[in-house]
């Protein structure tokens, strides 16, 4: 298991480098000049070309890559070109808020979409499965910074109850999670749902009502772990796509996101910024997915097995 | 892909006096959603359409009309009119014309790049099977939206780069979706005859195994519309996609968020649009899906 986890983190190493590569390449050579976006209006010609030397940007683009690089390997990732702040310490401090929103919405979704797909299973073809079907449609037909526009409305605007943006403590992040959270929840219902009824059609379960288990107990004990792992798979997925795809809750609510600060400073050209944080991000996935895979083997010992041999 | 004919319950007679397309289309119709589904959409594309007869782009759809600004739904203006005076209902129709072409043409590029790619990489294997699904796993593993910020950025705003944008995320899934069909086709019977007949490959490709792996990308092309529909919107409302004064429905919404302390309806009815518009068609992927292979129903 531990060669295991080592390997896929040697794996990362590949990943950084055709990420960095691709993104700087982009950046530089189609992403227009950034002289232009930093100098004041009514620059001269002079001015821009002072701005363009001080960034390095006169500078061939193999170069410029390659002195980047040797600055990442030595843990130097570079200044933005706009705030001048360090590119590191600048995605550390916008982390946390969004692994709070990350967080907050996963748990969200998680209580909600459980509990409703395995409720809507077992009673198939009845109105309540209707009714919850029909929930999880309109939650993943909804375009989710709408939602968001709606909650504010609802929430801030008429009934005054919560902030409708910035962050402001615990307060202000619940309409932000909710509006990530419930279209999330959306999906992890229908998964639940589908896992639930393969799983209830399995022999075992047959075997286990035969010998008289209580209808409760074959659910919790006999159904549920097999259920599980087609529902961990998507959550992963979903996470990843929260920590960068939040760009438009955090739009709605002026968070300050990972995913605001990759927006903005793409929009500004800003190359070393966005080269930098998507390079995190990877790498932040990369672990995510590890992690999703080492919760597969701690719930299904099949799995746990599998990795074994692998190794 | 099961070799859907032989899916029919009804006995053998019946069976062959229907087509395939006949047998989906009877099982489609049994499904209430679908039909709700499809008689929205059917409405839409006529209002849509129709719109552009009706109104005129430029007296109806973008002029300002200060005089009338921020009305709310009353019935001279059903839907209200926005913060420059102009009919919402209007636009909104006119902004369906949006909606479903971009999200239709892009899943539609997207489609005939990513079945091409996707066959290429599972009828060969090999060496280009893995340089083209590594590639894909790349694109596959970035969230959507990044990809379309990136390249619409790149690119510069307009419709048409957000139409490329959305196409290249789109064309992804379709990459996996072929391969896998085409992979599961390859060693069938009919596919090793028709190498003893002395067809060529390129010919194999098209003539037996696209037609043999239509089913779930009919049904994939259905929801991504949808999904598609969304991105879209949501490019416009961060101020990247369809460039105003343009009806498009996210645009709407982001020129609507100034007013939402006094005028919420300007944010809450294209929403709806969007809304209904992509339930409409989940609805009718779901049906198809349960239509194409009755296996899969739950």
């Amino acid at each position: 298991m531990f060669r295991y986890i080592l390997k896929r983190l040697l794996l990362m190493i590949p990943v950084i480098l055709v990420t960095s590569l691709v993104i700087y390449f982009a950046m530089s050579l189609t992403g227009g000049d950034p002289a232009i976006y930093l100098a004041p209006e009514n620059a001269s010609d002079a001015q821009i070309q002072q701005i363009r030397v001080d960034l390095g940007l006169t500078e061939s683009f193999p170069i410029r890559y390659l002195k980047y690089m040797a600055g990442m390997f030595r843990g130097n990732m570079g200044t933005s070109y706009v705030t001048k702040r360090d590119v590191f310490n600048t995605f550390m401090t916008r982390l946390p808020n969004t692994l709070q929103l990350a967080g907050a919405s996963v748990l969200i979704a998680t209580l909600i979409a459980i509990p409703l797909g395995i409720y809507t299973a077992i009673h198939q073809n009845t109105w309540k499965d209707t009714a919850g079907m029909i929930f999880a449609l309109f939650g993943v037909s909804m375009p989710n910074f709408w939602l968001g526009l709606m909650l504010i409305i609802l929430f801030s605007l008429k009934l005054g109850w919560l902030p409708s943006g910035g962050k402001t403590g615990l307060l202000s992040l619940v309409l932000p999670a909710m509006t990530v959270g419930l279209g999330l929840a959306a999906l992890i219902t229908r998964t639940t749902r589908s896992s639930m009824l393969d799983v209830i059609r399995e022999d075992y379960i047959r075997t286990a009502r035969a010998k008289g288990c209580s209808e409760k107990r074959v659910i919790r004990k006999h159904a549920m772990g097999n259920a599980l792992i087609p529902i961990i798979t998507v959550i992963g997925m979903q996470l990843s796509n929260v920590l960068t795809g939040s760009v438009l809750a955090e739009t709605v609510f002026s968070w300050p996101g990972i995913g605001r600060l990759i927006f903005d400073s793409i929009s500004k050209r800003d190359t070393p910024m966005v080269t930098g944080s998507i390079i995190l991000c990877s790498v932040l996935m990369v672990a995510i997915n590890l992690l999703v895979d080492v919760i597969y083997a701690f719930f299904d010992p099949r799995i746990k097995a599998q990795f074994m041999r692998k190794v | 892909m099961v070799d859907i004919s032989i899916n029919s319950i009804s006995g053998e007679q019946e069976l062959k006096s229907r087509s395939l397309g006949q047998e989906t289309l009877r099982r489609l119709l049994k499904n209430k959603g679908a039909i709700i589904g499809m008689l929205f959409l059917l409405i839409l594309i006529i209002a849509a359409v129709l719109s552009g007869f009706i109104y005129d782009y430029d007296t109806d759809v973008i002029s300002q009309n200060i005089g009338e600004r921020l009305q709310w739904p009353s019935r001279a203006h059903i839907f209200g009119t926005d913060e420059l005076g102009r009919d919402i209902f209007i636009r909104i129709l006119y902004g369906a014309r949006y909606s479903l072409t971009i999200g239709s043409g892009s899943v539609l590029i997207g489609l005939i790049v990513g079945v091409i790619f996707g066959s290429i990489a599972g009828f060969y294997g090999g060496m280009v099977d893995q340089v083209i699904m590594r590639t894909n796993d790349i694109l596959y593993a970035v969230p959507n939206i990044m990809i379309a910020v990136v390249i619409v950025s790149l690119l510069g705003t307009s419709t048409f780069n957000l139409l490329l944008a959305l196409c290249v995320s789109a064309s992804s899934s379709f990459v996996r979706i072929a391969r896998a069909s085409v992979m599961t086709i390859r060693g069938q019977e009919y596919i090793e005859s028709a190498y003893a007949m002395g067809l060529p490959t390129w010919k194999i490709i098209l003539k037996h195994v696209i037609p043999n792996s239509l089913s779930p990308i009919i049904v994939q092309v259905t929801l991504l519309i949808g999904t598609t529909i969304i991105s879209a919107s949501s490019l416009s409302f961060l101020g990247i996609g369809v460039p105003s004064p343009a009806p498009e429905w996210g645009a709407m919404l982001s020129a609507g968020r100034s007013q939402i302390r006094n005028a919420s309806y300007i944010c809450v009815i294209p929403g709806l649009a969007i809304m209904f518009t992509v339930l409409a068609l989940n609805l009718l992927g779901d049906g198809l899906r349960d239509a194409l292979d009755p296996k899969l129903k739950k």
